[in-house]
C-alpha cells in the first residue's frame, strides 16, 4: 500500500505503508521532517499532519488528547491530525496528507 | 569558590539511562550528582508516558515508564546519587587540570572529573501557546512556571490548562491573587480529580471563575498585559488580566548542549562504540542524545552504553588504577556496595 505524503517545502513523496503501522512511523522512517518527539504516546503534536478531505473522513475521530494537543499548535486546521493516531490499513491505500510546519525537526 | 559542588561525575538527564548509569558508575566506586530539568526522575519515561506500557526492556516482559523509573530509582539507592530537580546545566568549560565546571540556571556550579551526557531529546522546555505576539509578554506578565509566587500576589491571574500544572497552580494561587480565572477548551480535565473536585468548589463558592474556551489576542503595552481575549463556545470575551500562566505541555529542545563545543550530528552528540565519549576526553554522552553508526534509539541500547562509559570514566577519574571487571551474582565486594553481603 501507498500513502502520498507532501512536505513542508511542498514535495511529494510516495511511500511504502504498512499495514498495522502508524502513518508517523512510515513518514519518519523514509526521513522525512518530522520531529515525533514522543515517539508515538500522543503527547506532544509534533508529528501533526493535514489529511486531504476524503481521507480524513475516513478516519476515526480523534480523542479528546488529541484534540487538545491540536489545538496547541500553531497552524492547526479543520483537517488536522496527529499522524501517530493514524493507523494504516488496507482502507487508507493511497492516502494523502500534508505535513505541517509545525511538525518539522528544530 | 565556597558553593562549588565538587564530585566524581554530573549527569545531565535523570532519564532511564542517566539514572542506570548512577548504578554502573557506583560499582566502580564513583560518586553522581544528577541534574534534570524536570521536577522529578525518569525523564521522557516520567513526562510523556508514565503510564504508557514498554515491552522491550530486557526481564520485564512489560513495565510502564513510571513502573521503570521506579525500579531504578530503588536499583541506585545504595549509591546515594544527589540530585537536582528544575535546573538547566547552562555552560560547560574545560579546566586546566581537566576537569570540568558546569553552572545551571539555578546559579549553581559544579566540578566533575567526568560529565555524562543522557539529556535524551534535549531539555524539557514549555510549549509557546498559539498566540500571536505573545513573545512580547513573556516573563514579564506571561510566565510558564511559577518560580516566586509573588510575582502573582493582587494579580488578575489568568491560568490556561487542564492538567496538574494549570490546577495546582489555580489552587496555590488562588488565596493570593486578586482574581483568578482558569480557562480550559473543554470540561474535562487530565489533572489528578482531587484537584478538580476543589477547584470545583472554588468555582461554587465565588473564588475563582471557570472559563470553557481558548485564548486568542493579548492586548497590552510594554510586556504589561491588560486583556486577554477568549474564544468561547458562548462567544467572545475579553477579560482583564495582568498575569497569563498558560500550561501548553512540554517540548523538547537540544538547548544549550549545542554550545559546548562537541562535535555534533544533525543535533545529537557523536560518540565512539568503545567508551561512548564525546570530541571532548572526559565527556560521555549514552541514550537517546549520542550518535554512532548503527545506533538504535532504545533504552536497552543506553544502559549497554552506561556499563561501557562507567569503565571508561573510571579510567579518567583513577588514571592508572587497574579496572577489575567483576560481576555482581560472585563478587562479594559489589555486593556490599548494594548493601546485600
Amino acid at each position: 500500500m501507498k500513502i502520498h505524503v507532501t512536505d513542508q517545502d511542498g514535495q511529494e513523496h510516495e511511500l511504502e505503508g504498512l499495514d498495522g503501522w502508524r502513518t508517523m512511523e512510515v513518514i519518519r522512517d523514509w526521513g522525512l521532517n518530522i520531529k515525533a518527539e514522543c515517539g508515538g504516546a500522543c503527547s506532544c503534536a509534533t508529528c501533526h499532519v493535514y489529511v486531504d478531505q476524503e481521507w480524513f473522513d475516513k478516519l476515526p475521530p480523534p480523542s479528546d488528547d488529541e484534540e487538545d494537543l491540536l489545538y496547541s499548535t500553531l497552524d492547526k486546521k479543520p483537517n488536522s491530525r496527529l499522524s501517530c493516531q493514524i493507523l494504516l490499513n488496507e482502507d487508507l491505500d493511497g492516502m494523502r496528507v500534508t505535513l505541517a510546519k509545525s511538525a518539522a525537526k528544530d | 569558590m565556597s558553593n562549588e559542588i565538587i564530585t566524581d561525575v554530573v549527569i545531565i538527564g535523570g532519564g532511564p539511562v542517566g539514572l542506570f548509569a548512577v548504578f554502573e558508575l557506583g560499582l566502580l566506586d564513583l560518586k553522581c550528582h544528577v541534574i534534570d530539568i524536570l521536577d522529578r526522575p525518569g525523564g521522557q519515561c516520567a513526562e510523556l508516558y508514565p503510564e504508557k506500557p514498554i515491552y522491550d526492556i530486557p526481564g520485564f516482559p512489560m513495565i510502564t515508564g513510571q513502573g521503570l523509573t521506579d525500579n531504578l530509582m530503588a536499583q541506585i539507592a545504595p549509591f546515594g546519587p544527589q540530585f537536582h530537580f528544575n535546573r538547566m546545566v547552562t555552560s560547560l568549560t574545560k579546566l586546566d587540570d581537566g576537569s570540568f565546571r558546569l553552572t545551571t540556571d539555578a546559579e549553581e556550579v559544579f566540578v566533575a572529573k567526568v560529565v555524562v551526557i543522557a539529556a535524551g531529546g534535549g531539555s524539557f522546555q514549555p510549549k509557546r501557546p498559539p498566540v500571536e505576539g505573545i513573545e512580547a509578554y513573556e516573563g514579564k506578565s506571561v510566565f510558564y512556571s511559577v518560580r516566586k509566587m509573588d510575582d502573582f500576589r493582587d494579580q488578575d491571574v489568568v491560568i490556561v490548562g487542564g492538567g496538574d500544572s494549570a490546577l495546582d497552580w489555580t489552587l496555590n494561587l488562588q488565596p493570593i491573587v486578586r482574581s483568578l480565572t482558569l480557562v480550559h477548551r473543554r470540561d474535562a480535565f487530565k489533572a489528578a480529580p482531587a484537584s478538580v473536585n476543589r477547584m470545583k468548589e472554588l468555582v461554587m463558592e465565588g473564588k475563582i471563575n471557570f472559563l470553557l474556551g481558548q485564548i486568542g489576542k493579548l492586548d497590552g503595552a510594554d510586556g504589561q498585559i491588560d486583556h486577554v481575549h477568549l474564544t468561547m463556545d458562548a462567544g467572545d470575551l475579553s477579560i482583564p488580566a495582568t498575569r497569563l500562566l498558560p500550561f501548553f505541555g512540554l517540548t523538547m529542545k537540544l538547548g544549550p548542549v549545542a554550545d559546548w563545543g562537541l562535535e555534533l550530528n544533525d543535533n545529537l552528540i557523536s560518540v565512539d562504540t568503545e567508551k561512548f565519549q564525546t570530541s571532548v576526553p572526559g565527556v560521555f554522552a549514552i541514550g537517546d542524545i549520542n550518535h554512532y553508526p548503527g545506533k538504535l534509539k532504545l533504552i536497552l541500547s543506553g544502559f549497554h552504553e552506561a556499563a561501557l562509559m562507567a569503565q571508561a570514566a573510571k579510567s579518567v577519574v583513577a588514571p592508572g588504577e587497574r579496572v577489575v571487571f567483576q560481576y555482581t551474582t560472585s563478587s562479594t565486594k559489589l555486593q556490599k556496595k548494594l548493601g546485600v553481603a
